[in-house]
């Protein structure tokens, strides 16, 4: 009863992989809590630079690039996860994302003269918290678990997940956003009741409705929807500035990239600021020419007015498949930037009828909540129970294109369902199934997830084969197929076509030969350089034992340098540049006492400039 | 795929009437032993019999804690055929009802809004019916538990089939606002 159990296992930390920001946090001791960046800022931002030099930069710094280097950076890169390219047309409109030719199948965004996927983009905002978390625990942190919009689909899992192993974490868990803040929110609260967790994010709204039970936190019900943020209201003041500024100065500043950039930035400085003041002053200058205007908290909200209505019917519809009426919920839960807007806070303190929760810093609960789910699933958090559920319902495509639901929206996950196939055609060896994720009765209306093709199959008569498919959601809310022929019991092999995204070799190949070599290629230059140094001191060394001094040398001194070069030899094959190095000032303290006596005899200066 | 048998596997009696508290207590007391959050550090085989066993778990509550799919899955088990029944041809007591759902969908159609007031009226005509034989369905569990004669399931099978062929009319009623 008293024993005390050591953890071997290294610490886990909580990542929130926002739209427009990112945080790290981490359990300190019974606490969770925000990791800060080198710049003592807990908010990273989510833009990626790449440098001209190929120097990766994240974050607040890489803020700077996109005004400077728009062409190099990217921002909201999290709106193309999990996408097609067909899908993405409308943002490419608002977005100034450079998609590379050839993204049929898997979208690749530009960055001055490379390109990337946006799970690879998305890795290295990632890197950029992983490296923030161990510089502040002092530990390799290798074991994450990461939020994503409860109403994520599976391809957007599965990208989040990618994104996760391309940066070299073993991605424990994917935890929906608002659930992630209900546990934020949960620790030492209520036992009991009903509470909606409304989440307006940058680029994507979700709202959950949970019931609290003793410590277990289920989820009855979620919906949202995934294109849908702060970033609209940004372009909506964004369109308005650049009419304006079109019919003052007859200049169509839509097309440069550093101008909208920096107008961007003003208009977020004034939404933010409007949360707090009635009236802000928007101001901008471009080329000598300068733009005004004066927004009043009135004149914003009318602009919003439609963004903020358009949260409403899922609510409405989340509370009708929970079950629950608004009088029934107990606590509202305020998730995300945006429900700052008064007008976001007041529209949802009407719908459900009590005044909503924000002590807890919208931007932090979700990487809060985070920490503890990587808490619950190292053991350090106990009695805290997460049971989650899938966002859309699972089907398979059927004679006509009509879809066949075989697991229900808001099922409890883990979930499964079984389904029988059979051939339709004498001699027939493989089947191919066709599932979708959506509400929709077409298969095309809805998303086409993947195509399992069952291979192998023994030829026989039409119909008469019996192949058995067993469809699972998983914790993460990630599709996992397995088949087994019901004749002879044997495991039929299923090979999976990915719809949108990478399939596993691509993401292994990435893992390979990617970003992580931005590390690896500059410990490999650091090792590259220790050697070249090392084989000069060698050369040096030898060259100074052929002379005089060395015989004037005491033997265990010439003993001792021998030893050194020795060490040194076997050393420079190191991939560590710090053991070749430790080896260099080890000879070079030993053959100190040589290179005195060389300089005081005059003789030679061969081992000039060896000391370091 | 066979799966074990759900109210076994909940440790629950076979019953047909079934208090959603006492499921739901199962639900979370079970969770609480098979989740996978409880098995992420042990081996992969530990993990993956987790996965199996939650999905499982969440499966029979899913199926247990519906009325209707909790009464379909004993009938299956209990050899009755639940598949699709025919649902073309109109129940002859409901033939009245069902044209005049039709005639105001169909005038609803034509740009006729007066035709919502007959809609909803017909709406909640067929919403008393299905309460109705909710009530009924309530009454043959109970027979059923008490009797376990399979006759008495062959009478849960005809309701069953009268209330989803109901549900499909409710559905039609439930026109939006604007279409």
């Amino acid at each position: 009863m008293f024993q005390i159990e050591f953890d071997s296992q290294e610490a886990a930390v909580g990542i929130d992989l926002g739209t427009t920001n990112s945080l790290v946090a981490y359990m300190n001791l019974a606490k969770p809590e925000v990791i800060p960046g080198e710049d003592g800022d807990k908010l990273v931002p989510s833009v990626v630079s790449l440098a001209t030099d190929g120097r990766v930069i994240v974050g607040n710094a890489a803020r700077q690039e996109l005004i400077d280097h728009p062409d190099r950076s990217i921002y909201s890169v999290k709106r193309l996860m999990g996408r097609g390219i067909e899908d993405v047309r409308d943002e490419l409109k608002l977005f100034p994302f450079r998609i590379a030719e050839g993204s049929e199948s898997v979208i690749r965004v530009v960055l001055g003269e490379k390109t990337f996927t946006p799970p690879e983009v998305s890795a290295l905002i990632l890197r950029q918290l992983k490296k923030n978390a161990e510089a502040v625990l002092g530990t390799p942190v290798t074991k994450a678990v990461i939020t994503v919009p409860a109403y994520f689909n599976d391809a957007q899992r599965q990208a989040t997940r990618d994104a996760g192993r391309i940066a070299g974490l073993d991605v424990l868990r994917l935890v929906n956003e608002p659930t992630a803040a209900a546990l934020a929110y949960g620790l030492d609260k209520r036992q009991e009741g009903v509470i909606a967790v409304y989440d307006l994010g940058g680029g994507t709204f979700d709202i959950s409705i949970l019931k609290l039970h003793d410590g277990i936190f289920e989820v009855l019900a979620t919906n949202g929807d995934t294109h849908l943020g702060g970033d609209d209201i940004d372009n909506r003041l964004l369109r308005i500035a650049l009419e304006d500024i079109l019919s003052e100065w007859g200049d169509d500043l839509s097309h440069s990239g550093e101008a909208v950039q920096t107008l961007r930035r003003e208009v977020v400085r004034a939404k933010e600021q409007l949360s707090f003041v009635p009236s802000v002053l928007l101001a901008f200058e471009w080329n000598g020419k300068a733009y005004h205007r004066e927004i009043t908290r009135e004149l914003f909200e009318g602009l919003i007015q439609d963004i903020v209505d358009r949260t409403l019917g899922p609510c409405r519809d989340c509370m009708k498949d929970a079950g629950v009426t608004a009088e029934q919920i107990d606590e509202v839960v305020m998730v995300g930037g945006s429900t700052r807007i008064p007008l976001v806070r007041s529209a949802v303190e009407v719908l459900f009828r009590a005044r909503p929760h924000t002590e807890i810093n919208p931007d932090e609960v979700v990487a809060l909540g985070a920490a503890v789910q990587a808490g619950i699933l190292s053991g350090t958090v106990e009695d805290q129970l997460l049971l989650d559920v899938t966002p859309l319902s699972l089907g398979i495509e059927m004679y006509g294109g009509v879809v066949s639901k075989i697991i229900h929206r808001n099922s409890t996950i883990p979930a499964s369902a079984g389904e029988t196939f059979t051939t339709g055609i004498d001699g027939q060896t493989n089947v191919l199934i066709h599932v979708v994720q959506g509400e929709r009765e077409l298969a095309k209306d809805n998303r086409s997830l993947a195509r399992f093709d069952l291979k192998g199959i023994d030829p026989m008569p039409a119909g008469f084969a019996r192949i058995e498919v067993r469809f699972l959601i998983d914790a993460n809310g990630i599709l996992q197929v397995t088949a087994r022929d019901a004749r002879t019991g044997r495991e039929q092999s299923v090979e999976v076509k990915p719809s949108y995204g990478l399939t596993d070799e691509q993401v292994e190949a990435m893992i390979e030969a990617s970003i992580d070599h931005a590390e690896a290629d500059f410990n490999a230059a650091q090792v590259a350089s220790a050697r070249v140094e090392a084989e000069n001191i060698l050369n040096a060394t030898d060259k100074a034992r052929r002379n005089p001094a060395w015989q004037q040398l005491s033997e265990e001194e010439r003993a001792s340098v021998t030893t050194a070069v020795n060490r040194l030899m076997v050393a420079v094959n190191s991939d560590d540049h710090e053991v070749i190095q430790n080896h260099i000032a080890a000879l070079n303290d030993a053959t100190h006492a040589l290179a005195e006596l060389m300089m005081n005899t005059a003789v030679s200066s061969a081992l000039k400039g060896t000391h370091v | 795929m066979s799966s074990p048998d759900f109210y076994q596997f909940l440790g629950i009696p076979r019953r047909l009437a079934l208090d959603p508290k006492e499921l739901e207590t199962r639900l979370y007391s079970l969770s609480r032993k098979l989740h996978p959050d409880l098995f992420a550090r042990k081996s992969a085989a530990e993990q993956s019999k987790a996965l199996d066993d939650s999905a499982l778990l969440n499966d029979a509550f899913r199926t247990l804690r519906d009325p209707v799919k909790r009464a379909e899955y004993v009938l299956k088990a209990e050899g009755f055929d639940i598949g699709e029944q025919s649902t073309k041809d109109v129940p002859p007591e409901l033939l009245e009802e069902v044209f005049e759902l039709n005639m105001a969908l169909e005038e609803l159609r034509m740009g006729d809004d007066d035709a919502r007031e007959q809609l909803e009226i017909s709406r909640t005509t067929f919403v008393n019916m299905r309460d109705e034989i909710d009530v009924e369905t309530q009454s043959k569990f109970a027979e059923w538990d008490a009797s376990g004669e399979r006759s008495v399931l062959a009478e849960i099978r005809a309701l069953l089939n009268r209330r989803k062929y109901i549900a499909n009319l409710i559905d039609k009623a439930n026109v939006p606002d604007r279409v």
